[in-house]
């Protein structure tokens, strides 16, 4: 479990035992392998990158190859106990449908991102003049699976205009856990626990 | 116990089991006795949890992973069965059956009628995908098998493992469909036409009697012609073929081989008539077309697979456009509303439909990880 990046291991940690759980954009697998070995859940996978898809079948895991952006209408009301979209959310066409699809497949939702309001990158953006490269999010603008940037006063301000409720937030910086004042200004990720009101 | 398995006939290479049926077909029939023609690699272990099934594709056979005793080839899927391949005898019993319907030894039309000594020819019951399926279960009961640990195919082979988990759900603990489809489509129907009225505009055909005399060669050449076209990408033809002359510099103003396309289909069509009998290909395409997962139940393919404890693993490519990844996504789609555990992949290949007979790491990777995830659980 400590092998697992600082969002997983918060959402890890959250996921009751025994639950069913889909993994949105689940990469090789990383997160459901440990909420299998270690809560015995019972995931199920989504992964657009055949190669990450491949690595996680052979780990034993149920995974399809697909696209959250396309793919989750399939999925029945109330299918899982939790849906997750870690790290994933920025890189979709449409957020806010996806979003929806979350919280309408899982009675409960995790959202994991990387805030773009941190200091770091609007000091960045302010004095550079040019779009933010870090190491959280180092990619040049025009190579970058992040084509939806977010801030955590975005993402609250959908979830309101959404009717989806917060249940739980938790913040980083540096890989550490971080107090909930000045988030938006202070975390470099946020992970959100939701329902739909 | 391995000794035990050598000393049992009903387990090894080049096997033939007639069993007393009835198998109740499709169409209404009953059909018996069923001969069946198969193999086994490797010993059934003490529980009997380790037996997979490989099934194979229209035109393949028993001889998975052991010499053709016809062309002296290789197995046809060497590069998935064998020593330290994910299907592996070291591991796994591994059975091959010759499908009903087929001219490898199993019953098919030139199979001799029992009740008028004569081949069967077109008195051959028009016979199903699941037809077939129902006569390899009656084999699996031959050999004491109760349970498999996985049904294996690609292309035929993937609708008859999609089958065993419809019609057996309780025998089939995992299924891994490649290259394959849960309904014949309006384009594939349509190829398979062509290749049955150009076997039957041959005269010698005549009306499937040909036994001990002529076989219609001319038209089954060109039906495998015709089909093995449709088992290739168009970038793959290019690549291979482009529109370089075979063996001349320039074009002959006639109608021989000038393109390398030309003689490469020519050569597949005429090495094909010599393993294959002309009213199998009748027979089993005509099985294919029939095929329809969704049919017996309202057309909803989720209901073929309700309440079903079996894994599945499905894998498209995607240049194949006889059953393109669109298909594998349905079947992926009706699963997901089971509530089945499935994994889906398409993986690149020039190939077409041919690529899961080919070199595939990626799809050898997967096939392994999944069938040993089911041997742990």
């Amino acid at each position: 479990m400590s092998a697992l990046r600082p969002d997983l291991a918060i959402i890890a940690r959250e996921v009751r035992a025994g639950a069913r759980v889909l993994d949105v954009g689940c990469g090789d697998g990383q997160l459901m392998a440990a909420l299998r070995d270690t809560k015995n859940v019972d995931a199920r996978g989504l992964e657009l990158n055949a190669h990450d898809v491949a690595t996680a079948v052979s780990r034993g895991l149920s995974v399809i190859q697909g696209d959250a952006d396309t793919d989750l209408a399939e999925y029945p009301d109330g299918s899982f106990d939790y849906a997750i979209l870690s790290q994933t959310l920025q890189t979709t066409k449409r957020p806010d449908l996806v979003l929806d699809h979350l919280v309408r497949i899982g009675r409960e939702a995790f959202v994991s991102f990387p805030n773009f309001a941190q200091w770091r990158i609007r000091f960045a953006h302010m004095f550079g003049g040019r779009m933010p490269v870090t190491k959280q999010l180092p990619h040049l603008w025009y190579d970058t699976p992040n084509i939806h940037h977010v801030t955590i006063d975005d993402f609250r301000s959908l979830l309101h205009e959404r009717n989806i409720e917060i249940e739980g937030q938790w913040f980083l910086s540096g890989n550490k856990p971080r107090a909930d004042r000045f988030a938006n200004l202070l975390a470099q990720h946020a992970v959100f626990k939701l329902r739909r009101k | 116990m391995a000794l035990l398995m050598q000393e049992d006939t009903r387990f090894g290479l080049d096997k033939k089991a007639r069993l007393l049926g009835p198998v109740r077909l499709d169409s209404g029939a009953e059909f018996a006795p069923v001969d069946i023609a198969y193999e086994t690699y490797g010993a059934l272990n003490a529980d009997k949890s380790n037996a997979i099934l490989i099934c194979h594709a229209l035109t393949g056979d028993q001889y998975v992973a052991s010499t053709h005793p016809m062309t002296g080839k290789d197995g046809w899927w060497t590069r998935m069965v064998g020593a330290g391949k994910p299907i592996d005898p070291a591991r796994h019993c591994i059975i091959s059956i010759n499908v009903m319907g087929s001219c490898m030894g199993s019953s098919g039309p030139a199979s001799i009628d029992p009740t008028t000594g004569a081949a069967y020819a077109m008195a051959f019951p028009v016979i199903t995908i699941p037809d077939m399926v129902r006569a390899q279960a009656l084999l699996l009961d031959h050999l004491g098998i109760e349970t498999l640990e996985a049904v294996v195919g690609g292309s035929m082979g993937g609708m008859q493992a999609l089958s065993w988990a419809a019609l057996y759900p309780e025998r089939v603990k995992s299924a891994v469909v490649i290259a394959s489809t849960a309904r014949h489509s309006a384009q594939n129907i349509a190829f398979h036409e062509v290749g049955r009225q150009a076997i039957m505009a041959d005269p010698r055909w005549n009306n499937g009697a040909y036994y001990g005399d002529e076989a219609p060669s001319s038209g089954l050449a060109v039906a495998r012609m015709a089909a093995h076209i449709t088992y290739l990408s168009e970038a793959g033809l290019t690549e291979k073929f482009g529109r370089r002359l075979q063996n001349r510099d320039a074009k002959s103003f006639g109608f021989d081989a000038d393109f390398q396309v030309e003689s490469y289909l020519r050569y597949q069509g005429l090495s094909f008539v010599d393993r294959f009998d002309a009213n199998s290909y009748l027979y089993i395409t005509r099985a294919m077309d029939y095929f329809d997962l969704a049919e017996p139940h309202d057309g909803v393919l989720a209901k073929a697979f309700a309440g079903t404890k079996t894994r599945f693993c499905l894998i498209s490519f995607d240049s194949d456009w006889l059953y393109p990844t669109a298909e594998s996504r349905r079947i992926v789609h009706a699963l997901n509303a089971a509530g089945a555990a499935v994994s889906f992949v398409e993986l690149s290949s020039p190939f077409g439909h041919d690529a899961f007979l080919l070199e595939a790491p990626e799809m050898n990777r997967i096939v392994d990880g999944f069938l040993r995830a089911g041997e742990q659980s």
